[in-house]
């Protein structure tokens, strides 16, 4: 066809050159904005990461943990079932379109409640996550300078020296004649507030560490075999006398026990904003659902309506990916 | 209402039978891919830790099975294999052109704080 004679009208909407409708085009707009929106996001972690690229936290090391199984070394294989269940029920959705195209009411219904499920599954999955990361696991020292100083020990593992990390609160020597209690308004300063003392004092964990031979620091700078650098127990001794200021557990945003407080701060902030998206879509997904079982869509004989939430459902799954990626296997 | 599929992926090389087989066909690439990335994300074969154009080989293999998986999230979950060109490329290469950019100006700056702090001018180790 040549562009010259346009057939029927030329402004007011005719032509139609993308040949898709209205509310599917708008839909993709909207995803394009967002995965610039996301794309800042994981763009702005990596200059985060590039800027201590030699003492970022390693991924493997931080989310070790499975529900259920206590004390197993598992990593990655509960972000794996995640990405899974993602993966699934963006298949449920599309299925759900697809039962769409053939007006079969029964089919989409059954696949929408799935891909509800799924998302659900998943949220939960997050904040079990979350919860873990927040509550830590093992408590470090932060230094004056706001590095990470955590503890272990060398144990003999199939003829090999294996560095195990120890637990602040196996070795820390509880001072009983602390005389630092936590200040509250009702017998201080009426306009201070102060938050929870850490559950250890920097003396407690200096005479721990003196008391237990075994027991080394480590520091989050990374060697070249790309694992984290174990000082000598002399060198232990020193740095954590010299520069430990604060005893921290967990993850939040201000403090990291696994390294750089920006590691914790970009995974509470991306994860979230991901999740937040998951939970607009299943809510989405639910108002759908509900207009399917009503017949609304079987009155219009167009399921147009599913395809596009099916869209958005699928961008927050292809988000995840690579967060999935970025955050835990690079 | 006219709704046809493509039904080849591979460039031709599978063809499916029908839509719901294709979505079928794509989830065990999906998952096939996920399980191989798992799988080397927790051995970490040292084979693949050399360095190729300042990354390691195992994390280009990340990102280049990434981008694989969201071409296929992207090309038959949400159709864009069935839509115009014209509305493929205004939504692909918007974005990919953009992202590159954004990607490239913030991980060059990143790198160069790390030098500066590195070079010993700002003092972070105590």
């Amino acid at each position: 066809m040549s562009t010259a004679v346009a057939e029927g009208k030329t402004w007011n909407g005719g032509n139609e050159p993308l040949k898709a409708s209205y509310g599917k085009m708008m839909m993709w707009f909207f995803i394009v904005s967002d995965a610039l929106t996301f794309s800042g996001f994981l763009a702005a972690y990596g200059f985060s990461r590039f800027k201590f690229i030699d003492a970022w936290p390693i991924a493997d090391e931080v989310f070790t943990h499975f529900p259920f199984l206590h004390g197993v070394n598992a990593p990655m294989y509960y972000v794996a079932f995640m990405t899974f269940v993602l993966i699934m029920s963006s298949v449920t959705m599309v299925l759900a379109v697809d039962a769409g195209h053939h007006l079969n009411k029964g089919k989409v219904t059954i696949y929408m409640f799935l891909t509800i499920i799924g998302g659900i599954i998943f949220v939960g999955s997050q904040a079990w996550e979350w919860n873990t990361f927040i509550k830590g696991e093992y408590g470090a020292i932060q230094t004056k300078g706001g590095n990470i100083l955590q503890f272990g020990e060398y144990v003999e593992q199939d003829g090999e020296q294996v560095f195990k990390r120890v637990s602040v609160k196996d070795f820390a020597v509880i001072n009983n004649h602390k005389d630092r209690t936590i200040h509250e308004k009702k017998n201080g300063l009426w306009f201070v507030n102060e938050s929870t003392l850490p559950a250890y004092t920097i003396d407690e964990v200096v005479s721990g560490l003196e008391a237990h031979d075994n027991v080394l620091i480590r520091t989050q700078i990374l060697n070249e075999e790309g694992e984290k650098t174990v000082l000598t127990r002399a060198e232990s001794l020193k740095s954590l006398k010299d520069n430990g200021k604060l005893y921290v557990e967990g993850a939040n945003l201000q403090v990291n026990e696994y390294g750089s407080p920006l590691f914790a701060d970009f995974f509470f902030f991306i994860t979230g904003f991901h999740g937040f998206h998951v939970l607009s879509g299943i809510i989405i997904n639910i108002i759908i659902f509900f207009n399917v079982l009503l017949g609304t869509y079987e009155k219009r004989r167009s399921y147009e309506m599913v395809e596009k939430v099916g869209l958005y459902w699928h961008f927050v799954d292809l988000v995840w990916v690579f967060v999935f990626t970025f955050f835990y296997l690079v | 209402m006219a709704h046809e599929h493509k039904l080849e992926i591979f460039k031709g090389l599978v063809k499916f039978k029908s839509n719901t087989q294709k979505i079928w066909g794509v989830l065990a690439l999906l998952s096939f891919i996920t399980i191989v990335e798992v799988v080397l994300g927790i051995i970490k074969p040292e084979s693949l830790m050399g360095y190729v154009f300042g990354m390691k080989a195992l994390n280009w293999i990340f990102i280049i099975l990434t981008i694989v998986k969201a071409y296929y999230i992207t090309w038959d979950f949400m159709h864009m294999r069935d839509e115009t060109p014209g509305l493929r490329r205004a939504v692909v290469w918007t974005a990919i052109f953009l992202i590159l950019y954004l990607v490239f100006i913030l991980l060059q700056e990143g790198g160069y704080v790390f030098r500066v702090y590195d070079n010993g001018y700002i003092k972070r180790d105590f």
